[in-house]
């Protein structure tokens, strides 16, 4: 007999061990966390004279509201998707890697490159080039920070947040002078035919992108589930003597996570040149790798949990400039949310406290 | 070039280094004091721009720009204040309330601007500070026109360094401050009250911040605009790293980065890539961490919350 056919028992008691062992605490936190920023958010509306009622109901709408507006949230989902588990990935080795956004940026740029020479090879070869050279040179720029960590013991927060300032500038460079295309606009030579992704719902800019994110998402999971690599790596981050004891390369270990964060952002910044813009753009990325932060923060970085925290923020931007565009209420609500949002899930002893008080 | 051309262009060049680096210094300091007391703010950023939108919308409706500088100073505190509740009484991760803060500021400015002006890129014009000039400054040259003709916060700023440099270091309270982010479990030992020293720090820290962003509003354009702080606090983060945590070193570092700022700027002007030249003080603060020129020293215990009996 095969493991399917015995399923039905065993399906159950996996089931139930799981409700038994699932944490259970930090999902009613999560969802305190953001009942709580709605109505702190209403609130505040109010208090400027908009009504909150209606702004849900745009936010929906603009969210929901037909297959446009579903792949306008995907579409705003995606490099969140991929800046969130950047996050992640480097946070289960125990860093925080605040360096998303300038990973992205150059990874976006490799591609950018890659993308605009015409090679003679079909689509599938062309894209996948052009996002690996984004996964090189994202990886590339994760890893020095990751280097610079675990060599000279320096923090890694402020690290990747001057590497953010130096990928900005120097991306910004490139664009402007050595690889800066004809014209006023600081950007680069469009990407040609063969590199582009191809759209899912015509009319709209969600492209293959989405899938390429969904596969990283699986890849990284099952990294972390079922390889002695992602084992190690998340041992050093859950304690980091008890694992160099145990004879993990500890530093090597924390380095190559931010190699693989540095990799996964940089594949993002390229989807979204493929995807999105056909070329770079100076000031294409309105911070992704910022809202990354938030996104994975929102899971408890975990990196299968990460696209349900990212389609969560993808529905406040796709809404809020549904929003912003249809009434006089200003889109930017929707940050006031995602700020509240984070404020909330990053401490959960408030829920208790509450909880507490209660009880006496 | 003529050498009167030459001190004409160094003391346009110097003047506007002052007025870039003002807001920078007072945030900087601001984290000085933070981290000196074991609690790192990376919400700099948000705070600044929560104090230049309240300046700017305090001077709108009071037309008076002091009650703006007031203003700022208090929603600094405020912000500071929730900062280092949720750290010390909630336990949340510093970094994430930081990045929590900054994007709650920014959604919070963009809302209120387009409520108060309709206008979701600017305000209209706000009463600024007044220009002071110093009649006997002028008679000193070079120095002279550099430091004059600035608003009160530039000179604020100049006593604020020098005063936090003297609590900081030749003081009992500065010595406590530093002992906690030092050693906290040492500073309990003695009896000291670790968590109510540290609520005062990260709030002047966060009023300072604010002052920051009221100069941006009440000085430099009489406006708010929308992400008006543009990263500032970020660099005014570099800045305490670049300064090793002394409001000295802050604000030399702050000038610094206002010097290349205004270099870029004149640059710019003149099609030269100035990216390189910003790119500086990023790559210095990378290179002073790694400690491969000078080892800087970090407060030891910065960003870890202290628990009794532990």
């Amino acid at each position: 007999m095969s493991t399917a056919e015995q399923s039905p028992s065993s399906w159950q008691q996996k089931l139930q061990h799981w409700i038994k062992e699932f944490n259970w605490r930090s999902l009613t936190s999560g969802v305190g966390a953001f009942l709580l920023s709605l109505l702190i958010g209403s609130l505040f509306l109010s208090l400027n004279g908009y009504n909150p009622l209606v702004a849900f109901r745009e936010i929906f709408t603009g969210a929901f509201g037909n297959k446009y507006a579903l792949a306008e949230t995907l579409l705003k989902t995606t490099p969140l998707i991929f800046t969130g588990l950047s996050v992640a990935v480097a946070f289960q080795a125990g860093l925080f890697n605040i360096g998303a956004e300038g990973q992205l940026l150059m990874g976006a740029l490799a591609t950018a490159m890659v993308g605009s020479f015409e090679i003679g090879m079909p689509a599938v070869v062309h894209v996948t080039l052009a996002l690996v050279a984004a996964a090189l040179v994202g990886g590339l720029w994760g890893g020095i920070a990751g280097f610079i960590k675990q060599r000279f013991g320096a923090n890694e927060v402020i690290i990747t947040i001057m590497m953010n300032y130096i990928a900005f500038l120097l991306t910004s460079y490139m664009v402007n002078y050595p690889w800066k295309a004809a014209g006023m606009v600081p950007q680069t030579n469009p990407v040609v035919a063969s590199a582009a992704l191809p759209t899912l719902i015509r009319g709209s800019q969600l492209t293959a992108g989405l899938f390429i994110a969904i596969f990283v998402v699986i890849f990284v999971t099952i990294l972390f589930r079922s390889t002695v690599f992602g084992y190690e790596m998340k041992a050093v981050g859950f304690n980091s003597q008890a694992s160099a004891t145990g004879g993990i390369h500890t530093a090597l270990m924390g380095a190559l996570s931010m190699v693989l964060a540095g990799a996964v952002a940089g594949i993002g910044g390229g989807v979204e040149i493929l995807g999105v813009h056909g070329r770079f753009i100076q000031g294409f990325s309105p911070g992704f790798g910022y809202d990354g932060v938030a996104v994975s923060v929102l899971v408890n970085s975990n990196p299968a949990l990460v696209p349900i925290s990212s389609v969560l923020f993808g529905i406040l931007r796709a809404g809020g400039s549904y929003l912003e565009r249809n009434t006089q209420i200003p889109g930017d609500f929707t940050t006031v949310i995602q700020g509240l949002v984070i404020f909330f899930v990053a401490a959960p002893r408030i829920f208790e406290a509450i909880l507490k008080r209660r009880a006496k | 070039m003529t050498d009167v051309d030459l001190a004409a262009l160094i003391v346009s060049l110097l003047s506007s280094t002052i007025r870039i680096s003002t807001p920078l210094a007072l945030s900087s300091i601001g984290e000085v004091l933070t981290e000196r007391a074991g609690i790192v703010n990376l919400g700099l950023e948000g705070q600044i721009l929560m104090g230049a939108f309240v300046a700017a919308v305090a001077s709108h409706y009071t037309g008076n720009p002091y009650l703006g500088v007031l203003a700022a100073l208090l929603v600094g505190a405020l912000m500071g204040l929730i900062h280092v509740l949720f750290a010390l009484k909630f336990h949340a991760s510093q970094i994430v309330i930081g990045v929590a803060n900054n994007i709650f500021a920014l959604g919070f400015t963009t809302v209120g601007l387009v409520a108060i002006w309709s206008n979701r890129g600017k305000s209209d014009a706000v009463t600024g500070l007044p220009i002071i000039k110093i009649p006997f400054l002028d008679t000193i040259p070079v120095l002279g026109p550099i430091l004059n003709n600035h608003t009160i916060i530039v000179y604020l700023m100049l006593a604020i360094t020098v005063l936090s440099w003297l609590v900081l270091f030749r003081t009992n309270i500065g010595l406590r401050l530093r002992s906690i982010g030092e050693n906290p479990k040492a500073a309990a030992t003695v009896g000291i009250n670790i968590e109510r020293l540290q609520i005062w720090a990260v709030c002047t820290g966060g009023a300072l911040s604010g002052m920051a962003g009221s100069y941006l509003s009440l000085s430099d354009l009489n406006l708010f605009s929308r992400n008006m702080s543009a990263g500032r606090g970020f660099i005014a983060l570099a800045a305490t790293i670049l300064g090793n945590w002394n409001p000295f070193g802050a604000l030399g570092a702050s000038m610094i980065f206002g010097f290349l700022d205004a270099m870029q700027i004149r640059l710019q002007a003149s099609g030269f890539p100035s990216q390189f030249i910003q790119m500086i003080p990023y790559v210095l603060v990378i290179v002073l961490l790694a400690g491969v020129v000078r080892k800087v020293h970090a407060p030891a215990a910065a960003g870890k919350v202290y628990e009794k009996g532990t």
